[in-house]
């Protein structure tokens, strides 16, 4: 597909990020940057570090070695909230929406950052605070009509089929306008068609906001469809990085992929198929 | 000196029978994940229904095999009519389901067998000991030798048993314990059976020492704080904490008490307990559960 | 048929975010409204004022103040009789040390004593959850009703423990009547529970039910936790404090530190659990349905001819409690207040439910 978006500056950068839980090592000396408006994938088997990046880059894991540099500002370790407030939004790989909470207050609750209303003005509910919520409601809005999700707002997640919960994750996610979006297997379990919706909704995003997007995702057509750069991990280590096409030949990626015994090109087609 | 010491193992005594309610918990939190609230209940269901029995001029042992058979049914009942419709709701509904047990069951204990205070003697000797210099209740130390023998029966029931592999099996996982064939409804029988047996124990020794009535409910609130501190899904740490409990409750009677309005046993233990939960959630013997997203 | 908001759209956010947004809820509340301030203070007599009405009513707000905690934030709590006194005994020690203090400003001084001990407890609540945080508000419940009943400051020495309102007055109208105590506490209850609707209903509500439905995530999106649960802490136990001193000046006259102990903290508990945890509407249902019961007991005891002891019908109560906790939690968790919600919906339905 053509890119009409003009990749920019590096935004995020990861040097030298090691990761472990007691005797295991989830991270080894990772590095990797994000340009702005990019979309990055992260591929790798089961168990390769993925989701471990994606809790280090917005602070939920903090690394025992390296730095995070995100917009200029270098540290060790991300603090959630911080991360948060910075700019950095993310789903999932197991859908973490407030199950008893309705669509529209989960997709409101990601744009709580930007309420400035203290508790007691929110008691009383006059003046600022009516215009606050109003205001909010009418992005959360636009937020539901750009992700088709009229019908269900107002019913609480926990009774949402899996593709519209990850939906509204995404949702949620993008309610608080972020500049970096962390994607954790957006579209696990879905069919065809939900993954098809996605795709759109990631791209829309991308290019309509600008919005940089880091995902992880199983299915390489859409990694390779979808993504301008490409990070590989294995065993907690980066073993690819580069375009699609770039990636997709790289023998070590492949090996990690299929064993080193296994004879290349004829695998490479089986692996990448559907592209 | 000697005053200490006498304090100090009175304190730690008592903290055995602290850690006799404790091993209840432990032992069901171990294998269902449920803490249940209502062992203190259990204590005096098993205390009072004992009592009673043995009221009506019956042999000694013929009321211990009927009261242990009650115990059983209870577990039953439990499983039955609390445990089974509540099999995949979150831990703290079954928790609250469980305040709502001791209700019942102290309800239903008092019903059957009246709310008046029953001296309870069981033929444990309750003489003062003189040891090295020190008196010691001879009534505590056998406490204490109960308390021993109940965890080592505890601990070969969990390691030896096919019964007790299957309970760490539950304990793990119910789902996964239930896919490779273990029978989830029996073994939550037989571990409430169990702790249903261990609330008897407690029941005996505690009806003895203050008389079987309703403030043996109360003793629970004792076991709490001791059970937090030894971590919820140890034995070893319901023990340790029973003891700790009982030792540092009564060191702080009796040197701290009287500068603040005494009687601070009752909530010393639970600021102790605080206090260590904050600088080690997991309590001393607990596991530690690292959380994944 | 009567019970339907077919014809009635919404044009404007505003409209569809208004706290009845269907007609038929706003003239329901309103004839609420009108029941509660006109009709029960000229037709119910002394009793059912004084020992009905006005202890549901205070019950009712201590039941608020624990489901802003519990039933939002997630934070379970066993300690809430606990803040009850802290507040009964901080308004007490206003009154006699400050006599010029007026009463509304002496609830609201106390409601904020009884907040700062909350917050001091609720600390703990960063560290540990569940099972171990309820017992940790245990450690509060025991602390505080020994403090009240050890420490004889509190109490300003009195030998008894026993602490006593002292004249009331508001704007210098006497509240020696209980229908103006009703009143009062009725006044108080309704604008605490419109301000507790209203912030749950806004961004501050949803970070605590975000934090109770999965606070992993909702760190992420930027919620901090510190604060979002001490707030819990302190709003819940402000509900409380102003309970708890209600309780002892507009209900009781007279308390003790045990008016406040572990069996009240239950009661309170079992109110939301009954009533609807994470419910407004919940809390006044099940402190309704909590406060009757035992007065049905007795009905129901009478019928026989008071065949029971007392103390048999305090075991009745025990059973039937806990049975009912029992039975709640398996077949209806959201409680009374869902029950009624299920009802609104049968009715937008009838009588053509297809």
């Amino acid at each position: 597909m053509v890119k009409t978006r003009v990749i920019g500056e590096v935004i995020l950068k990861l040097e030298n990020v090691s990761l472990s839980f007691g005797g295991v090592q989830a991270l080894s000396d990772v590095s990797l940057q994000v340009r702005e408006r990019q979309i990055l994938a992260i591929i790798g088997p089961n168990g390769a570090g993925k989701s471990s990046m994606l809790n280090v880059i917005n602070g939920v894991y903090h690394p025992q070695q390296g730095k995070i540099t995100f917009k200029g500002r270098t540290r060790t370790s991300m603090r959630p909230h911080d991360a948060a407030a910075m700019g950095i939004a993310r789903t999932f790989q197991n859908i973490a929406l407030f199950k008893g909470m309705t669509v529209l207050d989960n997709i409101l609750a990601g744009r709580n950052l930007m309420m400035r209303t203290s508790f007691l003005e929110q008691a009383l509910y006059l003046g600022r605070t009516k215009r606050e919520e109003l205001a909010h409601r009418e992005k959360v809005e636009e937020i539901i009509d750009f992700l088709h999700i009229q019908a269900v707002r107002k019913t609480p997640v926990g009774r949402l089929p899996y593709g519209l919960q990850k939906r509204v994750e995404l949702a949620r996610a993008f309610a608080a306008e972020p500049e970096l979006l962390l994607l954790d297997e957006p579209m696990a379990g879905m069919n065809l068609e939900e993954k098809e919706d996605m795709c759109r909704f990631i791209l829309d995003v991308n290019e309509q906001f600008g919005t940089t997007i880091v995902l992880i995702e199983h299915d390489m057509s859409v990694v390779m469809d979808i993504s301008d750069h490409v990070v590989v991990l294995d065993f907690g280590r980066k073993i690819g990085d580069g375009t699609p096409d770039e990636v997709r030949r790289d023998p070590r990626v492949i090996d990690a992929y299929l064993g080193p015994t296994q004879a290349a090109p004829y695998h490479e087609k089986e692996l990448f198929h559907g592209m | 000196m000697t005053f200490f010491l006498e304090v100090l193992v009175g304190g730690l005594l008592s903290g055995a029978m602290y850690s006799l309610v404790a091993l209840g918990f432990v032992l069901i939190f171990k294998a269902s994940g449920v803490f249940n609230f209502a062992q203190g209940a259990m204590v005096l269901f098993s205390a009072l229904t004992l009592v009673s029995l043995l009221e009506k001029g019956w042999n000694l042992w013929m009321c211990l095999g009927i009261t242990l058979a009650g115990m059983v049914f209870l577990a039953y009942l439990i499983e039955r009519i609390v445990l089974r419709p509540l099999v995949n709701q979150p831990p703290l509904a079954l928790f609250l389901a469980t305040i709502g047990l001791a209700f019942a069951i102290e309800g239903i204990a008092q019903a059957m067998w009246g709310t008046q205070v029953h001296g309870l003697n069981v033929g444990i000797p309750d003489v003062p000991l003189n040891v090295k210099g020190l008196l010691i209740s001879e009534f505590d130390i056998f406490t204490g030798i109960i308390a021993a023998v109940l965890v080592a029966a505890l601990a070969l029931f969990f390691s030896k048993t096919r019964v007790g592999r299957a309970l760490r099996a539950v304990a793990d996982d119910h789902e996964a314990a239930l896919t490779v064939g273990i029978p989830l409804r029996h073994i939550w029988v037989i571990v409430w059976a169990v702790a249903g047996i261990v609330a008897l124990v407690a029941g005996i020794v505690w009806g003895s020492r203050v008389g079987v009535q309703f403030s043996l409910v109360l003793i629970a609130y004792k076991a709490l704080p001791a059970l937090i501190l030894g971590g919820l899904d140890s034995v070893p740490g319901a023990i340790a904490g029973g003891l700790l409990i009982g030792a540092s409750e009564k060191l702080a009677e009796v040197y701290v008490g009287p500068f603040v309005g005494g009687a601070i046993e009752s909530w010393f233990p639970y600021m102790l307990a605080l206090g260590f939960l904050l600088i080690r959630p997991e309590g001393l013997f607990g596991e530690v559960h690292i959380e994944r997203v | 048929m009567i019970y339907r908001e077919a014809g009635q759209f919404k044009a404007t956010y505003s409209a569809d975010q208004a706290l009845f947004p269907i007609r038929q809820d706003q003239v329901g509340v309103a004839i609420l409204l009108v029941i509660a301030y006109i009709v029960v203070p000229f037709v119910g007599n002394d009793y059912w004022l004084g020992s009905i009405f006005i202890p549901f009513l205070v019950l009712s707000l201590a039941a608020l103040g624990l489901n802003i905690l519990t039933g939002y934030a997630g934070q379970l709590s066993l300690g809430t009789a606990g803040f009850m006194a802290v507040g009964a005994f901080a308004a007490y020690n206003f009154a006699i040390r400050v006599p010029a203090i007026p009463l509304l400003l002496n609830f609201a001084l106390s409601g904020l004593c009884a907040a700062c001990v909350g917050i001091l407890f609720g600390v703990p609540s960063l560290r540990i959850k569940g099972f171990y945080l309820a017992v940790a508000t245990l450690a509060s419940q025991f602390f505080i009703e020994w403090l009240f009943t050890r420490v004889g400051w509190f109490t300003n020495y009195s030998t008894s423990g026993v602490i006593s309102a002292p004249p009331l007055s508001i704007f210098g109208h006497s509240l020696s009547s209980v229908w103006s105590r009703y009143v009062l506490t009725l006044a108080i209850v309704t604008v605490m529970a419109l301000g507790a609707k209203n912030m749950v209903r806004s961004s501050v509500g949803r970070a605590w039910m975000a934090v109770r439905d999965m606070d992993v995530a909702a760190e992420v999106i930027g919620i901090r936790m510190l604060r979002t649960k001490l707030l819990a802490f302190g709003v819940s136990s402000f509900y409380c404090g102003v309970a708890g001193a209600l309780w002892a000046f507009l209900y009781l006259g007279t308390v003790e530190p045990q008016a406040f102990d572990l069996a009240r903290s239950f009661q309170i508990l079992f109110m939301i659990i009954i009533g609807g945890v994470g419910s407004i509407l919940g809390s006044f249902l099940g402190a309704a349905f909590i406060v009757l019961l035992p007065i049905f007991i007795n009905i129901g005891s009478g019928m026989f001819g008071h065949a029971f002891r007392a103390d048999t019908i305090t075991q009745i109560e025990l059973i039937l409690f806990g049975g009912l906790i029992i039975f709640f939690l398996i077949v209806e968790p959201h409680g009374l207040a869902r029950l009624w919600r299920i009802g609104k919906e049968k009715l937008r339905l009838w009588p053509f439910p297809y």
